[in-house]
């Protein structure tokens, strides 16, 4: 019988779903930003990177113990969510385990729920132990790693044992509830048979057990969704487009920019003609930058980058720069990327992350320009960078960390000829000599002089 | 033995041309290898194992310029397309079908980034032709110095490796010595950079604790124990990096650092 606790129950779920569409909205806008790039080929290419590295969590298993840990979180999250769909069916409609006709699929179901959801609190608690008292460097550090990034992290992990406890909480009550009345107890809980009894033999605070905690588990929920994207959590749901429009080619393969190709092949050849430039709405030719600037001119591929990035830290960990002591961090390139995107474009609802920018001593000196490069990345960042792909090879959610440093050092030679003294003395001996140091061309072949080799007969 | 030996006159495209021939592969030299003192020996040895396997090849000669591409990843894309444009329409004229380098810097540029500029040839890089020659019983590995039982550890380049996905090639090439083959913990896709890579090259480092060769070389001469040993490179740039760093150690005389076409061509007897 639908009750005013299935309409109050239907009016908050309406409004959490809503707000997160709202946010979700948001957050497309923002990536929209971006310049265009068509990354519709291979599907099925895409479709198996997804399964393998989004899906099969491949790159976490470069590293043992939080592959496994992650997993149990990862495969919890995956099949609570079924028993999270029965609740909304049970919360709308005024059901009771609306699923338990499934029968021994719902017995094994809720079995492995249980199991699963113990194991969440055990990951959880032990990430928390690596972030807090371990202080696993990754995690612990960094000039990136502020006040709001560690909060965040704490605060999943804590509202993450909350929500499984609030569920066992539910169980428990539930179970005692049938057990007393002796009807028959649909699935199967291990876990919860051996607490049964630690809330007591009274119906009627059994009963509001049950509800507070059947409550306490959907609002969670909700509200955890709507969490999702002010937090590095967001990479739950982002992870997986973001793998499937990866990067298919070579690492090695920087992107070509067509235009500089035509303003090339224009000098050598007068007769050349260049094709007509893009015209925006009111028939301006589109003028864009050479390199990055600011997040509109990364892709938008390279801004959903930021919104996937869970700041793990393994790209960073890995960055023979960082490893030295040098300034770049691949993760706060990332990072940044998000925080200007969102204080250039949309931020949401919960919280706008660049609030949490605390003052401090600080090796990275940005300046107040109001752009990605300078207010939020300095150039001895992007010149630390030696394009090993390290990071880029480490990143389980396929974020391609290089590319925006990229793209951030062209525009600063191409745009502003702010290379280091050395680097632009290594540019005109290409220009000159036809290579990066200052030989003559007409030497080049001089080490062909007196080789030998033994003869055959 | 000088009257077993021979001096080799090495073929260019221009010669090649003249003479109506085109040869099997353009060896594509690079910089490094033309001017940079140490790594001309590389040069030298990889024609010495050309000419030894009687491969039908040539070489650009003072027709060659920068691939452009550390002005590539310096960021100065126009520079770079200037470079590659103008190779391309030389290497387009000699129709170049097939190129091997010895430098994964080249091998990288010129394989991925010169066909969105019109330059479409098959690109290998010397590991991988060497491997080849080896599995094709070309180059039998023997006659020369012996390097059973030797420690060499392999130093992936980034070019090669992440860039490329070429880890096996040069340890199969490596594995033909016959020698102790040790890995470094970071290794393969997991291999840390020299240093060198991205322009750093032709800069000084940014401000840090340590320079990034030292940390690489550390790893590699724990790897290699006490005693002496090898590391073995496939990069010019790898090579100056590893060789400063041995240096700087002061272990240069009991650790030699090599790259893999001179160690063939030291153990088939080319370069005695």
């Amino acid at each position: 019988m639908i009750q005013l606790e299935n309409i109050i129950f239907l009016i908050v779920a309406g409004l959490g779903i809503g707000l997160f569409v709202w946010q979700i909205r948001k957050i497309r806008k923002n990536i929209l930003m971006g310049r265009d790039v068509d990354l519709t080929d291979n599907p099925s290419e895409r479709i198996n990177k997804t399964l393998l590295v989004a899906f099969g969590q491949q790159k976490m298993f470069k590293r043992m113990l939080p592959a496994v840990l992650h997993l149990f979180v990862y495969v919890g999250f995956l099949v609570i969510n079924i028993e999270v769909i029965e609740i909304l069916i049970d919360g709308v409609f005024a059901t009771h385990r609306v699923l338990a006709f499934l029968g021994p699929v719902y017995s094994a179901l809720m079995f492995i729920n249980e199991i699963l959801a113990a194991l969440v609190i055990i990951a959880c608690v032990i990430f928390l132990w690596r972030r807090n008292v371990t202080k696993v460097p990754r995690l612990a550090s960094g000039v990136e790693m502020r006040a709001w990034p560690k909060l965040d992290a704490n605060f999943i992990l804590i509202t993450e044992i909350v929500l499984m406890f609030a569920l066992f909480a539910f169980n428990i009550a539930g179970l005692k509830l049938v057990q007393m009345e002796g009807g028959e107890v649909a699935g199967s809980y291990p876990v919860s048979q051996m607490f049964v009894n630690i809330f007591g033999d009274n119906p009627t605070s059994l009963h509001i057990i049950e509800r507070v905690g059947w409550w306490f588990h959907i609002i969670g929920i909700l509200a955890f969704m709507n969490y999702l994207p002010s937090s590095k959590h967001f990479h739950i749901i982002m992870a997986f487009p973001n793998v499937y429009y990866s990067k298919l080619l070579p690492k090695g393969k920087f992107t070509t920019n067509p235009a500089i190709t035509h303003e090339i092949k224009a000098m050598l050849d007068p007769s050349y003609q260049p094709p007509a430039p893009e015209m925006d709405a009111e028939g301006n030719p589109i003028v864009q930058r050479f390199g990055a600037k600011d997040v509109e001119d990364l892709t938008w591929k390279q801004l959903m980058d930021s919104y996937t990035c869970t700041e793990c830290g393994r790209c960073t960990s890995v960055c023979p720069a960082n490893i030295t002591g040098k300034l770049l961090s691949p993760r706060k390139i990332v990072m940044d990327t998000r925080d200007r995107m969102e204080e250039k474009g949309e931020h949401p609802a919960i919280f706008a992350p660049n609030h949490y920018k605390e003052l401090g001593v600080e090796r990275v000196e940005t300046t107040d320009e109001k752009t990605l490069l300078r207010g939020y990345i300095t150039p001895e960042e992007l010149w630390a960078c030696t394009t090993c792909n390290a990071c880029v090879e480490s990143c389980p959610v396929n974020i391609d960390q290089l590319s925006t440093i990229m793209d951030l050092r062209r525009y600063l030679v191409l745009e502003e000829s702010a290379a280091p003294a050395s680097v632009n003395a290594m540019f005109t001996n290409i220009e000159n000599n036809g290579a990066p140091w200052a030989f003559s061309p007409s030497d080049r072949f001089n080490w062909a002089e007196d080789i030998y080799v033994p003869s055959k007969n | 033995m000088e009257e077993n030996k021979r001096l080799v006159k090495v073929p260019t495209m221009a010669e090649m041309a003249a003479n109506g021939e085109e040869p099997e592969v353009l060896f594509w030299v690079g910089c490094a290898g033309s001017f940079d003192d140490r790594y001309k020996r590389v040069t030298r040895s990889f024609v010495q194992i050309l000419e030894h396997v009687g491969v039908k090849y040539a070489v650009l000669g003072t027709e060659e310029s920068c691939t452009g591409e550390p002005a590539k990843r310096a960021g100065n894309e126009f520079l770079f397309q200037m470079q590659a444009i103008t190779n391309i329409e030389v290497l387009n004229a000699y129709n170049v079908k097939k190129i091997v380098t010895a430098c994964p810097h080249c091998f990288n540029t010129l394989k991925n980034e010169y066909p969105d500029l019109g330059g479409n040839y098959e690109v290998i890089h010397h590991s991988t032709f060497l491997q080849q020659l080896i599995n094709e019983g070309k180059v039998k590995v023997q006659g020369g110095e012996a390097f059973k039982g030797k420690r060499i550890t392999f130093h992936d380049s980034c070019y090669l490796g992440r860039a490329n996905d070429i880890y096996e090639a040069p340890r199969d090439v490596l594995a033909a010595l016959d020698a102790d083959l040790v890995e470094m913990k970071r290794s393969r896709a997991n291999g840390l950079c020299c240093g060198a890579g991205g322009a750093q090259m032709f800069k000084e480092p940014e401000p840090g604790n340590k320079d990034i060769n030292i940390e690489r070389t550390e790893e590699a001469l724990a790897t290699l124990g006490s005693g002496s040993g090898v590391i073995a490179t496939a990069c010019p740039f790898c090579m100056v990096m590893m060789s400063d760093g041995v240096k700087n150690k002061e272990q240069e005389e009991s650790v030699k650092v090599f790259d893999i076409a001179e160690l063939i061509a030291q153990a088939e007897g080319l370069s005695k």
